[in-house]
């Protein structure tokens, strides 16, 4: 196992090397600099100009400005952004834990029933249950956020009038972040109705949010259930007399997850990519909106640090799957 | 199907949670629904009513000021002022009994007095001064409008009076105090701040003496502000506490606002009009907007320096087929370089009809034939153009009707503006958002000969018209300078360095709860003066 997780991570640290020269090459490619940017239309004078480049560093070669940038990487410093003035690694922890919460909440959601879903279309095959649960999983996946998450506010939350509209609780309660996850900090400060509120508010966000997983997860796991529940060892299970659910859930699914774990790492990253669309539309104030904004203000900074601490995350995801492997096959663990 | 318990919670939860619904905040709590994240609360430091509208209108004051509503200025934190008859010297008497803000991170031990103007006036023109090099950062409004150039002093003659010495006239000086990066700052607690090496706070934890006091703010969700309740013009205080919920979507600010979330929406799209105007619990009120989109004749390239050219590309642009399609009819046709609510504004002037064959001719005249060229279209929306790529297709479609081959060629925002100011383009749409309420502000910052290579993307530089901007600058008496203005106006028309296409509307939806609300032709959203039923 340590010499798994060493190898791992072994591949890890040339994948960070290149995930900022990719992050640096990548923003500094776009036409424009941040002080064109943020003064439009207005005058400008070039001596002006010059000296905020100066103030910036950004008059140096690329080169340069990359050493430097990685020089302060090492010591971990990730920058300041350059709109705000200030350091980008406390923006990105003031604003993480909302997209962390909106993300956890949105998968558990594509889980609960991405996996009732896969599993009742894998048992009755064939009939229209099946073909209804399918149906309604491709419609999901091919939904455009944007336009899911509108249609959704309209119809439950003015129409309906179910849930609020947008953000993370009621304007009137004044939530000092503690831990940053409004779900937690509501039930820390006591006040009445808060918790309740911030519920509310997380629920088109996660269905939104959720509905692609939620789609894959679904079709992923009918595939593997079909597989399994084809394998001599059910047909041994059922001959023992086994309760159908208990044959279904814990001899089939438990050997049907392997690729659904799978696709749960990988939709990591598309979950950070959705959190951009369903975080504005509901007014979330969460990373993915901060790093849209960044790219229009040409905010380098915190572009480069946003995609390096967003990268660093999923591969860690994505190395937390691997050793779930383990812990759900006893197989794999055993080979390694 | 058989539920899984995690089925049943969740429904549970759902059916539970269908009964709640989100309500307005109660008493006399406004919430606003803005359209993004300031990105701080140092109003000099930025140039966008997002970052202006949280600072500069909620917490500070200035020593002129607007009227609500209005381009005019009135007095603010001075009460008075007196011009030396030469115009370099300004003499400001300010108000006494104002306070500034007591908060948690600062207790004000004075009034506000001279040491606070002569401070935020230093701080801007002085690169050198304490502060900026405790703090770094640009001031690019102040530079943009010539101040730190043009203020050769800031003096304190007594505790309530301060003088300002210019070194050239600038016929707009009392205007551009009443501009938002004139925002009066504490003396006192900068020095705070610089004592405790902390001067970057400024920043973050502001302190003016304006009608909201600063209370919090969490990016990309919420700021909230308390009433001042020690507001030197308490009759403009109605509200308790002030509230911006930051929306960044324009649908989704509409729903809030249906929905009871907020109570005042800015930018909304013009495709959600129609319906807010049918909901019997919103008003929409509207003003022409204090913009300009145009389309731009690069007067340096052949055959642009041509009149009968640019006259002849000026009427063959159905501006009324524009106005329906890209500003969706919320836009007025414009006629002069400048908007009808600016002082000074010709109604005398006409557009050329539009006229076909008559372009046609004009080109024949000009000795010009199978014309092609490249249209710049913008690749961001503005306000005074809210699609320049519709805009582009259909020009292209009107001058290719007089034979015109017109390309259109787009780039970054940035990018865009740096090479139109180097002059690279042959025809551009481009616009303007007045600043300042002063004519000089349309006309020498987008005609003037000092403005080539800078905003006069036509690169224009014309005598007679120039004289009579620059001889208006100098001028106090209003009445004089808008003589000359007019007279410019005349010449512009006639020369047709750009073809001016809209105005286009601005559109506040708000619950009818709100009372005494008025439209800022400046693009500013401000509460002070404003009630709710």
């Amino acid at each position: 196992m340590i010499q798994f997780l060493l190898k791992r991570l072994g591949v890890v640290i040339p994948t960070f090397l290149g995930i900022t020269v990719l992050a640096f090459a990548l923003i500094h490619v776009i036409p424009g600099d941040p002080v064109l940017v943020m003064l439009g239309e207005r005058n400008i004078d070039p001596t002006y100009y010059r000296e905020a480049m100066h103030r910036l560093g950004l008059d140096l070669p690329l080169w340069q400005q990359y050493l430097h940038y990685l020089g302060n990487l090492l010591q971990g410093d990730l920058g300041t952004s350059i709109k705000t003035n200030i350091p980008v690694l406390q923006e990105f922890l003031a604003l993480f834990p909302a997209t962390l919460e909106l993300s956890l909440a949105a998968m558990g959601f594509a889980l609960v029933f991405g996996l009732a879903a896969g599993i009742v279309a894998a048992v009755k095959r064939g009939t229209v249950v099946d073909h209804t649960v399918m149906g309604a999983a491709l419609t999901g996946y091919s939904m455009p956020i944007f336009w899911w998450g509108l249609i959704l506010i309209m119809v439950v939350s003015v129409h309906l009038g179910l849930t609020p509209v947008s953000g993370r609780i009621d304007i009137e309660y004044d939530i000092a972040p503690i831990t940053g996850l409004m779900l937690i900090d509501t039930l820390i400060s006591g006040e009445p109705g808060a918790f309740v509120s911030a519920l509310e508010h997380l629920i088109l966000p996660a269905i939104v949010l959720g509905t692609i997983p939620l789609a894959v997860i679904a079709r992923m796991t009918r595939s593997a259930m079909l597989e399994v529940l084809r394998e001599d060892y059910i047909r041994t299970a059922r001959a023992k007399g086994l309760s159908r659910s208990r044959v279904i859930l814990k001899h089939a699914l438990r050997n049907a997850l392997m690729p659904v774990v799978t696709v749960i790492g990988l939709q990591v990253g598309t979950m950070l990519a959705g959190a951009v669309l369903t975080e504005t539309i509901f007014s979330w104030p969460g990373i993915g909106k901060w790093l849209i904004d960044a790219i229009g203000a040409r905010d380098y900074p915190v572009v480069q640090g946003g995609i390096l601490l967003i990268a660093s995350m999923i591969i860690l995801v994505n190395l937390l799957v691997d050793l779930l492997y383990g812990v759900i096959n006893p197989r794999i663990r055993h080979a390694r | 199907m058989r539920r899984t318990p995690s089925f049943l919670v969740l429904a549970a939860a759902v059916a539970a949670l269908a009964t709640g619904s989100a309500v307005a905040a109660s008493g006399k709590t406004l919430i606003f629904c803005s359209e993004g994240s300031p990105a701080g609360f140092d109003p000099a430091r930025y140039t966008t009513g997002t970052d202006f509208d949280a600072s500069a209108e909620t917490v500070f004051n200035r020593l002129t000021e607007f009227v609500r509503g209005e381009t005019a200025i009135r007095p603010g934190l001075a009460e008075k002022w007196a011009v030396t008859p030469d115009g370099l010297n300004y003499t400001f008497t300010l108000r006494r009994g104002v306070k500034f803000h007591t908060t948690p991170y600062f207790k004000p031990t004075r009034e506000f007095n001279a040491d606070d103007v002569v401070f935020t006036f230093q701080r801007l023109i002085d690169k050198n001064h304490p502060f900026n090099k405790a703090a770094p950062a640009q001031y690019p409004y102040v530079t943009d409008m010539g101040m730190d150039t043009n203020i050769a002093a800031v003096e304190k003659v007594d505790p309530y009076t301060v003088r300002f010495k210019l070194k050239a006239v600038d016929a707009a000086f009392l205007q551009n105090l009443a501009m938002s990066f004139s925002s009066i700052q504490s003396a006192e607690y900068a020095s705070q701040l610089l004592k405790s090496n902390k001067a970057g706070l400024i920043n973050t934890q502001p302190i003016g003496t304006g009608p909201f006091v600063f209370k919090s703010y969490q990016k990309d969700a919420v700021i909230r502000f308390d009433a001042n309740s020690d507001y030197w013009n308490k009759k403009e205080l109605l509200l308790d506490k002030l509230i911006f919920a930051i929306t960044p979507d324009a649908s989704v600010r509409y729903q809030k606002l249906q929905k009871g979330e907020c109570h005042v929406m800015t930018y909304p799209r013009p495709a959600d009009l129609k319906a807010m105007q049918a909901n019997p619990k919103l008003q929409v009120p509207q003003q022409a907007g204090f913009n300009l989109g145009w389309v731009s004749y690069n007067t340096k390239r052949k055959p642009f320096d041509k009149v009968e050219v640019r006259q002849a590309l000026d009427m063959a642009i159905d501006k009324k087929a524009i106005i329906q399609a890209v500003y969706a009819g919320a836009g007025q046709l414009a006629t002069n370089p400048m908007p009808p609510t600016q002082w000074s504004y010709n109604k005398s002037l006409k557009d050329a009809p539009y006229d076909v064959n008559k372009a046609k001719a004009l080109l024949k005249k000009a000795g010009v034939e199978n014309l092609s060229f490249t249209l710049w279209a913008m690749p961001v929306q503005r306000p005074y153009n809210p699609n320049a790529k519709l805009m582009a297709e259909m020009i292209q479609a009107d001058w290719a009707k007089i034979g015109v081959n017109a390309k259109i060629v787009t780039y970054e925002w940035g990018e865009y503006i740096k090479r139109a100011k180097a002059g690279e383009d042959d025809t551009m749409l481009i616009g303007w958002s007045g600043d300042n309420g002063d004519p000089d502000n349309w006309l020498g910052v987008n005609l003037g000969c000092s403005a080539v290579g800078g905003n006069n993307y036509a690169q224009w530089c014309y005598k007679e018209f120039d004289d009579l901007i620059v001889k208006a600058r100098a001028l106090s008496s209003q009445a004089e300078r808008t003589k000359l203005y007019e007279q410019a106006q005349v010449i512009f028309k006639r020369e047709v360095p750009f073809t001016p296409i809209a105005h286009s509307t601005v559109y506040m939806p708000m619950s009818k709860q709100v009372l005494g609300y008025k439209i800022s032709p400046l693009a500013l959203h401000s509460f002070y003066g404003v009630r709710l039923k």
